[in-house]
């Protein structure tokens, strides 16, 4: 909300200055979001009077007036188009320092030559007076400004616009009474209370008002005001207060129900009389029932909604926006004024079903005092009667006390405020605070029983009270400890690899981690896993990012793509989180996760290394180095997979066996498909894993097993095997037949090419056995040997290199 | 006995135009070795008269030794010039650089994050995490924010549905730990938020931190103490921290966590405040809402953004560069 730091010092005059005032407020919780100038610096402009008022003789557009300041008679050129005989404007004399338009600084008004004619100062627009962003000709004074007079003194323009970013529940902030409310508490100054009689009506005129909804309009206050001149001019002072808090004048009916709800807090709607037909009706709406609003939008109303509506039709929604049919026109002579009392739940959340939001809804949506309509009402009719004239009829109040808000008693224990504030007030301090916030106390044995204004309705239950008491206390002198010293020793769980270990070991092995949006491209994320739909955003930001992802490969690829763009033809990341699985049965899975895609040289381009690039079993052995961390490798498998975003020939697929026996997939890995490389801006080899975070970080708690004092035996075999098998085949096929002592098997020479059958591959294997109390003779290791070839040649056609 | 001198001095001779081990061991056989030259004059004794026998022995003898010791002076000599001529051989560029697996590092915000948890845990927090797509019980109602409040405008929420949500906070991870355990609690939840605001300030997603201690009697001042030591243990400085009175329905008194922080500037030093975060005592009908006695224990929370945090402490000025995952801005935080 933004006030005009004048109007509120007419109502509370605290000796502190603008930046205090500022400050104090914000620190009260009244966020100042911005403080500005309501005109920018200037001097020596004074309310001159065009005398008269000729073409330029050598100019088309320029006109030459002569202009009074109410001595003296100035020749002054003037391009503006509005400048007229006996018109009022800010005049700059000679000598005048008027503000630049960008930046700090002025600039000398000075005798000038315009087209050959002499010049003596210069008419003003809002605009070059700081006072507008742009305006369209000069500022037009009202007929009634004294020629003369200083335009800044005449103008009040000694004045900041504050803006404060209000919190939901300080509703009662929102006008200028309650800000000075709040600023006189803060300050323990007293108010300026603004004297409001009730005005005596002149005529017996009363409207017809039924209120079928009074769960949601506890009360309905209006009045006939009749003869009413619309065409009268809004006076300067109110066009000016109303411009500086950010509203536009209007016409002098708006203009005053906006005035009085910027002054009051209380939002008020003006109808055309004559286009009320029968009486008005507060009730909800019919669903479908059809109203054009004042902004021209034509709407279905849905029964949720409150309207005013007379015998016939709906004539506004009730506390958001009136309609245009009936709102004041040209041609209005006699009023309806309506100041009424909306509950916040009947009107919270309906105007932006209709896609709207205004001073009226966001007002009443978070709580008007409930017993202010009957003062606004009288101002609202002094103001207007003051302007427009006219004869008010007496004031129609329909209430339901039974749904009026009840201002609740509040228990107030000072034993409970000193064990949350950590401090113990004294209690005519608390007294004070609240009593200066307008509560009513009363004593208890243990504390107060507290009754809040109605105008705080965010004062329910006791720690309202407590915080109220910080706040005006003041946070900042409010104790300062340390919580008291934790529990006993943090029971770090070991058979779990942390977090933050997994993500040192990829970063140890060259992986850089990326962060990428959760959500993706419905595009991508098709690409990348075609088989399972994601779930969308109803209201994503873009289409960019409208589905949640249900594999971390999107991002990454995405990712991998920007740096290849890039100049970066290495690359390696990984990345964690969750991805978003929609289960047959409508449940959705979040499941943690860990990916990481590798591309480019295996090392960075060295004088010591060759420039080789990485392959498939550069991805695997990072697999396997974090698989080889939980302890138990042998619990894992790769098994010869399929998948739609990966080369048919290169994918994996990885198990891990599970407390039944059974293997279950707990990973993928494989080449990103060739024919995806170039959608997706991927114009090289590109390795990709992901793997459940579960599967790998249940870890093995290590158990020590004693070390053997005899010798190893070891026996190199160089096998000959068909292509197509798969050395896991050949490396179980071992181990079943190997005997209990083998306790190493390496693959170390895998060869393919001459003096090999060429539908065959050799394959070198290190066989070592140890036995843990004995030594092995050469029989038994021999024995071993033989039968582990005899089941290799019988199961899969293996044969001893010749 | 004219002989032996001259051999003698032949063998010495020899001995000193050796160039090598090899060379000089040859030496040794020809002179000294068993059927060496000065060997074999040795074995002529027997035709020597035997009262010169003794004599012409040591005579013998003394040459022997002289040839001996020459041979293991010129030994030493060319031993330790051929180990001078092996390590000059072997001699390396120590400047090339050491043959190097390329490390990674962890991104700006897990940095942030991990630093976090670290402080935290020392004063027994646990970190806790929970689902990221929630429902509307425990990313609003259960924190007081029914259906019409005002603030869920402000939260910008993305929805899946009418039921299901992005959670905005991570409010919900507190709200899940407090329905599973009895206080006292002393957690700390990382991690992705979502809201739906997209320019050059906001991000979509962002990760938060909260922080939730329940215990009994636990008071405003500890909330103050806790933040203050943890702005002072995060920025490694004693930083101003100023709580300034603002509004979460889930928690009352509620306050914006505010921090003094320094610029320099050609024109000198200045200050101003920074707001980095939100706090405030658990709101009693959150307790309510999981099933904790608001009478018998008192709570506080707080919660502040990860990225705004990473940009203070390490100077980063664009909050997009945290999700573009470019190399070059990733590999300065190593």
């Amino acid at each position: 909300m933004k006030f005009s730091e004048q109007w509120l010092r007419e109502w509370v005059q605290p000796a502190v200055s603008t930046e205090e005032l500022a400050a104090q407020v914000t620190m009260a919780g009244l966020e100042v979001d911005g403080v500005e100038a309501v005109a920018g610096m200037f001097s020596g402009v004074v309310v001159g009077q065009v005398v008269s008022r000729e073409q330029h003789p050598d100019a088309e557009k320029l006109s030459l007036c002569q202009v009074t300041d109410g001595n003296e008679t100035f020749q002054i050129v003037c391009g503006a188009a509005n400048v007229r005989t006996g018109l009022k404007i800010p005049f700059a004399k000679i000598g005048a320092l008027l503000p630049l338009k960008d930046g700090p600084g002025d600039f000398k008004i000075k005798k000038a030559k315009l087209r050959g004619v002499e010049s003596f100062g210069m008419l003003c627009a809002e605009a070059e007076l700081g006072m507008a962003e742009s305006s369209d000709g000069l500022m037009e004074l009202p007929e009634d400004a004294p020629v003369g007079a200083d335009f800044r003194e005449y103008m009040n323009l000694d004045d900041a616009i504050i803006e404060v970013d209000l919190t939901p529940n300080r509703a009662d902030c929102l006008s200028i009474a309650g800000l000075a409310r709040e600023v006189g508490v803060l300050n323990k100054a007293d108010l300026t209370e603004l004297v409001i009689n009730p005005v005596q009506p002149t005529i017996d005129d009363t409207p017809v008002i039924e209120v079928s909804a009074a769960e949601q309009c506890p009360r309905y206050l209006g009045r006939i005001v009749k003869g009413v001149n619309v065409k009268a001019v809004t006076p300067l002072w109110m066009v000016e207060k109303l411009r500086r808090s950010g509203i536009r004048s209007i016409d002098p009916v708006v203009d005053v129900t906006n005035y009085v709800m910027l002054e009051l807090g209380q939002p008020m709607h003006a109808f055309d009389l004559k286009q009320i037909d029968g009486g008005i009706r507060v009730r909800m709406a019919e669903q479908g029932e059809k109203l054009t609003l004042l902004d021209g939008q034509d709407v279905a109303l849905n029964a949720d909604t409150l309207v005013i509506a007379d015998h016939a039709k709906p004539l506004a929604i009730a506390g958001v926006m009136g309609g245009e049919h009936s709102g004041v026109a040209d041609d209005t002579q006699d009023l309806l004024l309506e100041a009424a009392f909306f509950a916040p739940l009947a009107i919270a959340g309906r105007a932006r079903n209709y896609g709207l939001h205004t001073d009226s809804s966001h007002r009443f949506e978070r709580g008007v005092d409930y017993n202010l309509a009957a003062k606004a009402m009288e101002r609202a009719t002094a103001l207007l009667m003051e302007i427009c004239g006219g004869q008010p009829g007496p004031v129609v109040e329909v209430a339901n006390e039974a749904h009026l808000p009840k201002a609740p008693t509040i228990h107030l224990r000072r034993a409970r405020a000193e064990l949350i504030l950590g401090l113990k007030l004294a209690d005519e301090e608390i007294e004070d605070i609240l009593t200066r916030l307008g509560m009513q106390l009363t004593a208890t044995s243990d504390g107060w029983d507290v009754v809040a204004p109605s105008y705080r309705f965010d004062m329910a239950i006791e720690p309202d009270l407590i915080e109220e008491l910080a706040r005006i206390y003041g946070y900042e002198r409010l104790p300062v400890r340390l919580p008291a010293a934790a529990s006993p020793l943090a029971r770090v769980a070991e058979n779990r690899l942390s977090m933050g270990d997994l993500r040192r070991h990829l970063v140890a092995r060259g992986y850089q981690e990326a962060i990428t949006y959760s959500f993706v491209e419905p595009q991508l994320q098709k690409s990348m896993d075609p088989e399972q739909a994601p779930i969308a955003l109803l209201n994503p930001i873009s289409a960019e990012m409208s589905v949640m992802r249900t594999d971390l490969l999107a991002g990454l690829v995405q990712a991998v793509s920007y740096n290849l763009k890039r100049q970066q033809s290495r690359v390696r990341l990984f990345e964690t989180g969750l991805r978003f699985v929609p289960q047959a049965d409508g449940q959705l899975d979040q499941i943690p996760t860990l990916a990481f895609a590798l591309t480019g040289n295996r090392l960075p381009q060295s004088w010591a290394d060759t420039d080789a690039n990485v392959d498939f079993f550069d991805a695997k052995g990072d697999v396997e180095s974090l698989l080889a961390r939980t302890g138990t490798l042998n619990s894992y498998r790769f098994v010869t997979a399929e998948h739609p975003a990966l080369h048919p020939g290169q994918t994996a697929r990885i198990e891990k066996i599970g407390v039944d026996g059974q293997w279950q997939q707990v990973g993928v890995m494989g080449a990103l498909h060739p024919s995806l490389q170039k959608p997706l801006g991927v114009k090289q080899a590109l390795y990709l894993v992901q793997l459940d975070l579960a599967a790998v970080r249940d870890i093995a708690i290590p158990d020590f097993s004693e070390l053997s004092k005899f010798p190893e035996m070891r026996r190199d075999l160089a096998l000959v095997v068909s292509q197509d098998v798969q050395v896991d085949q050949v490396l179980q096929a071992i181990r079943a037949k190997a005997g209990d002592y083998l306790t190493k098997l390496n693959l170390f020479d895998v060869y393919v090419g001459k003096g090999i059958d060429p539908d065959r591959k050799s394959l070198a294997l290190g066989l070592t056995w140890q036995h843990p109390s004995r030594t092995l003779t050469d029989e038994e290791v021999n024995d071993s040997v033989s039968s582990v070839l005899a089941h290799l040649n019988e199961s899969l056609g293996a044969t001893l290199r010749g | 006995m004219e002989n032996l001198e001259a051999l003698t001095q032949q063998a010495l001779a020899a001995v000193s135009e050796a160039q090598d081990v090899a060379a000089l061991d040859q030496v040794r056989v020809q002179f000294l070795g068993k059927k060496g030259e000065i060997t074999s004059l040795m074995k002529n004794l027997g035709s020597v008269a035997p009262e010169e026998r003794p004599k012409m022995g040591a005579i013998i003898n003394e040459a022997k030794d002289q040839v001996e010791h020459a041979i293991s002076q010129r030994k030493q000599l060319l031993e330790s010039a051929e180990l001078n001529a092996k390590l000059a051989a072997e001699t390396i560029d120590i400047t090339l650089p050491g043959r190097a697996m390329q490390e990674g590092s962890l991104h700006p915000v897990t940095r942030t994050i991990e630093r976090i948890e670290s402080f935290f845990a020392g004063a027994g927090f646990h970190v806790m995490e929970g689902p990221e797509i929630e429902d509307e019980f425990h990313n609003f109602e259960a924190l007081n924010i029914p259906s019409h409040h005002p603030a869920r405008a402000m939260h910008d929420t993305f929805y899946f549905d009418a039921g299901r949500l992005l959670r905005t906070h991570t409010s919900p991870v507190q709200v899940r730990t407090m329905e599973a355990q009895q206080p006292p609690l002393r957690i700390i939840c990382p991690g992705r938020v979502y809201r739906c605001d997209y320019d050059q300030t906001h991000s979509p997603m962002f990760h938060q931190m909260e922080g939730l201690l329940v215990d009994k009697g636990v008071s405003f001042a500890d909330l103050k103490g806790i933040l203050q030591e943890f702005m002072a243990a995060f920025f490694e400085k004693d930083i101003k921290v100023r709580l300034r009175p603002s509004y979460f329905p889930f928690t009352e008194p509620s306050a914006e966590i505010d921090i003094e922080w320094v610029i320099e500037t050609p024109e000198g030093t200045k200050t101003r405040w920074l707001e980095i975060g939100g706090c405030g005592m658990v709101h009693p009908e959150v307790f309510r809402h999981v099933g904790i006695d608001p009478e018998e224990y008192t709570g506080f929370a707080f919660g502040m953004g990860m990225e705004r945090m990473a940009m203070l402490r390490y100077g980063v000025n664009d909050l997009r560069l945290f999700f573009e995952n470019d190399l070059r801005f990733l590999q300065q935080f190593r």
